[in-house]
């Protein structure tokens, strides 16, 4: 093993951080020194990331469970690769598929698992507080990779470490939060940990996407998009869902686009050199043009999916560190 | 009836809205109805065989009559029975409880009504009184018999938790209702605005990411059914009103002179939104908890006499549906044996007047329902309940007489303990 190898395993072992809490539901646990150190952690996983050799033994013996209710490609992959190269044996579970539609409860479902003894547990589902309720039910540690319009902390953790190896300090941003904020828990969960970190995050969407009392999160609202995106650092899309349509949130497609999508002649109007996020998947020409998405000097998309995996492997290495303590 | 003992209770405090009465006072109850009043703590000359009840200068109140209760019978047994229901009310100093009509099947004709008459008689516990559906089944489409129904004993028509959308039925419901001068409770909610709403949209909600409605859809469809009450001349009951908004409608529609009387729910002097706090599904009720404004403004309505009656919204919930994600649970929660207690805190926290919070819960709702009951007075039945006014209750939801325990003070402090409980002159519960 060479030289920079070793390092880079040092840098873990010297960045090793104890999770503040057993669970991460929201990002609301964390105080700004935990989220830096997160960060850190995560910094140095993605060197790990990048070499041949990706595995360490960090979490060697551990049982992860992916216990997504609801489907994902991306956050499942990440999670389940994250857990792979630390070490842990991962299972991926879609009850969705299996006895949830036989009438087992959520809760059962999870004291299900909890009897095979999981260390962690990572659980998407399409109601709010669900990942809140399982915590309350099981003695492993649980991650919320989504529930329902509430929290996906983790996502806000990767968006974190991509805005900061790519811009540096978080402190002294603008981020302009853009779509259906409504819906979103991406935007929830980025509006806590951006403003933890020292951003200022305006939100920025139709008045019928953007939640009541959005003004008291302390971001300022937006419904016309280029007074929202003038002068900020960093543009994040949020994805519509098309079944929006039917609820009568937005009249259509085009209309959406023509007032709230992102092209370059948007994106002028931020600060120059501004860079572009999305959580994914997208919806090309519906909120965001290919031309911005697909520019690598503007767009940070990519980047996002590779810190996915760095941030969850430091949530997952913290919260075991934890779990060693206990 | 007649087998029951002479009965003397002495020493009591009595409270009854009826007279005005607050003070010392004795009683005598043969044959199941008060024989005898007296503003003094003892009786003279009592006869021998006479059972006698110190009272050692407890509360004696008439027994509560609660307008808005719900068990699982028939259709949903496992949640509540009558019998079960029958239990927490005595438990609670409840004597006489109203169910609503959405059970399954629902009581939406006379033999629906004549069978929960008939199962509550054979229980021999609290007085029911069936409220029948405005609409078949509940469904706001076609009425429901609601002549052979109050001739059969339904004591006022409503399709309980479900607003009846189409304003053309409900005009029809109300101004039909007119020929046998019935009593049409509505649920002002506007049912688009709220479908699939399980909380009120504010700023806790909004963070939370729970789908939620505007507390507006309240005024929105009040101010719709008080036009109609206007437009029939119905006698018209709000059920649970929850916001300041609608408060305004109810009293310029009273200043109007509609025909219109609203009840609040216990829920809703008691609790809040952010009581909903990480998801905390014994606060999911229905309608949802308001914000504190809106609290403040139902407790200076009951206080003004603007909410003439105050209810429990009893509505059991077993653990299998209320251990869910909060969207997914059902609403409700159970309330009887916590009623008269959780509204006693207003005298203690020197907020309403005893009296008017005792009449909230007995005189008003007997004089809607043109009962005898819900008063202190010679003829009257012998409903009634002891109450040590002062005593600490902490509330154990494991103990309550309910089958399910989905009650929202589990584990809170509350001030006035039932001692006893008379139906009928009968003992129905004494601790």
């Amino acid at each position: 093993m060479d030289s920079a190898a070793t390092d880079i395993e040092d840098l873990i072992a010297e960045r090793a951080f104890r999770f503040p809490s057993r669970h991460f539901l929201s990002v609301a646990s964390l105080h700004r020194p935990d989220a830096e150190a997160l960060l850190s952690l995560a910094d140095a996983f993605v060197g790990l990331n990048r070499r041949n050799e990706k595995k360490i033994a960090t979490l060697r013996g551990r049982t992860l469970v992916n216990l997504f209710f609801e489907a994902s490609t991306r956050t499942q992959s990440s999670f389940e690769l994250a857990g792979k190269r630390l070490g842990a044996d991962t299972v991926n579970m879609s009850p969705r598929t299996s006895s949830m539609t036989k009438g087992e409860t959520l809760i059962d479902t999870a004291m299900t698992l909890n009897a095979m003894k999981p260390d962690i547990l990572i659980v998407r589902h399409s109601a709010s507080g669900a990942a809140d309720l399982l915590a309350q039910k099981v003695s492993c540690s649980v991650v919320n990779a989504g529930d329902g319009g509430h929290e996906h902390p983790t996502q806000a953790l990767l968006d974190a470490l991509t805005l900061r190896r790519s811009l540096g300090d978080i402190a002294g941003l603008t981020v302009a939060i853009c779509g259906d904020v409504l819906h979103s828990r991406v935007a929830r969960s980025n509006v806590g940990l951006l403003q933890l970190l020292g951003a200022s995050v305006r939100l920025v969407g139709p008045p019928t996407l953007m939640p009541v009392g959005a003004a008291d999160w302390g971001a300022e609202v937006f419904h016309d998009m280029k007074a929202g995106l003038k002068g900020v650092d960093v543009v994040m899309m949020l994805r519509l869902q098309l079944e929006r349509m039917d609820g009568a949130f937005v009249p259509s497609t085009r209309e959406y686009f023509r007032y709230w999508g992102l092209d370059a002649e948007r994106l002028a109007y931020a600060k120059p050199g501004a860079k572009v996020m999305h959580p994914g998947p997208m919806n090309r020409g519906v909120e965001i043009d290919s031309g911005v998405a697909d520019d690598p000097t503007i767009s940070l998309i990519q980047d996002q999916v590779e810190m996915g995996v760095a941030a969850r492997m430091a949530v997952l290495a913290s919260l075991a560190a934890r779990l060693d303590n206990a | 009836m007649s087998n029951a003992r002479s009965i003397a209770i002495t020493g009591a405090r009595i409270v009854d809205p009826a007279s005005g009465y607050d003070g010392p006072g004795s009683i005598i109850v043969a044959e199941g109805v008060i024989a005898e009043v007296a503003h003094t703590g003892a009786i003279a000359s009592l006869s021998a065989d006479i059972e006698l009840i110190d009272a050692a200068g407890a509360m004696l109140i008439p027994g509560l009559i609660d307008l808005r209760v719900k068990t699982g019978e028939p259709g949903s047994e496992p949640k509540e029975t009558l019998k079960s229901a029958s239990r927490a009310a005595a438990a609670g100093g409840v004597t006489s409880i109203v169910l609503q009509p959405d059970t399954d099947p629902a009581i939406d004709d006379p033999a629906m009504v004549d069978f929960i008459l008939r199962r509550a008689r054979d229980i021999e516990g609290v007085h029911v009184y069936p409220a029948g559906a405005c609409t078949r089944r509940c469904e706001g489409e076609r009425m429901a018999e609601i002549g052979l129904m109050r001739e059969a004993g339904a004591v006022y028509f409503t399709d309980a938790d479900r607003s009846i959308g189409n304003s053309k039925v409900l005009r029809r419901v109300m101004s039909y209702a007119r020929a046998f001068d019935a009593l049409i409770a509505h649920r002002p909610a506007d049912p688009y605005l709220t479908a699939g709403a399980c909380a009120t949209e504010g700023e806790l909600t909004g963070r939370l990411g729970l789908p939620a409605s505007p507390a507006i859809a309240e005024r929105i469809m009040l101010e719709r059914d008080l036009a109609l009450a206007e437009l029939t001349g119905a006698r018209l009951l709000v059920d649970q009103i929850t916001t300041a908004d609608a408060l305004e409608s109810l009293a310029r529609a009273k200043a109007r002179g509609v025909k219109v009387t609203a009840s609040a729910s216990i829920n809703h002097l008691r609790f809040n939104e952010v009581d909903i706090g990480d998801y905390r599904t014994f606060y999911r009720l229905d309608p949802p908890l308001r914000a504190e404004a809106d609290r403040q403004a139902l407790i200076d309505a009951v206080a003004s006499g603007l909410i003439e009656v105050v209810v429990s919204a009893h509505a059991p919930a077993p653990a299998e549906d209320k251990r869910l994600p909060f969207s997914e649970s059902t609403p409700g929660a159970v309330g009887l044996e916590t009623l008269l207690p959780a509204l006693l805190a207003f005298h203690h926290e020197d907020r309403i007047p005893l009296m008017d919070l005792i009449r909230a819960v007995t005189l008003a709702p007997a004089d809607l329902l043109g009962l005898a009951a819900g008063r202190i007075a010679k003829g009257a039945p012998a409903d009634l309940v002891l109450c040590d006014l002062g005593a600490p209750v902490r509330v154990n939801a494991d103990t309550l007489q309910s089958k399910s325990k989905n009650s929202p003070f589990d584990g809170r402090m509350l001030q006035g303990r039932v001692l006893r409980t008379l139906v009928d002159g009968r003992t129905a519960f004494s601790v």
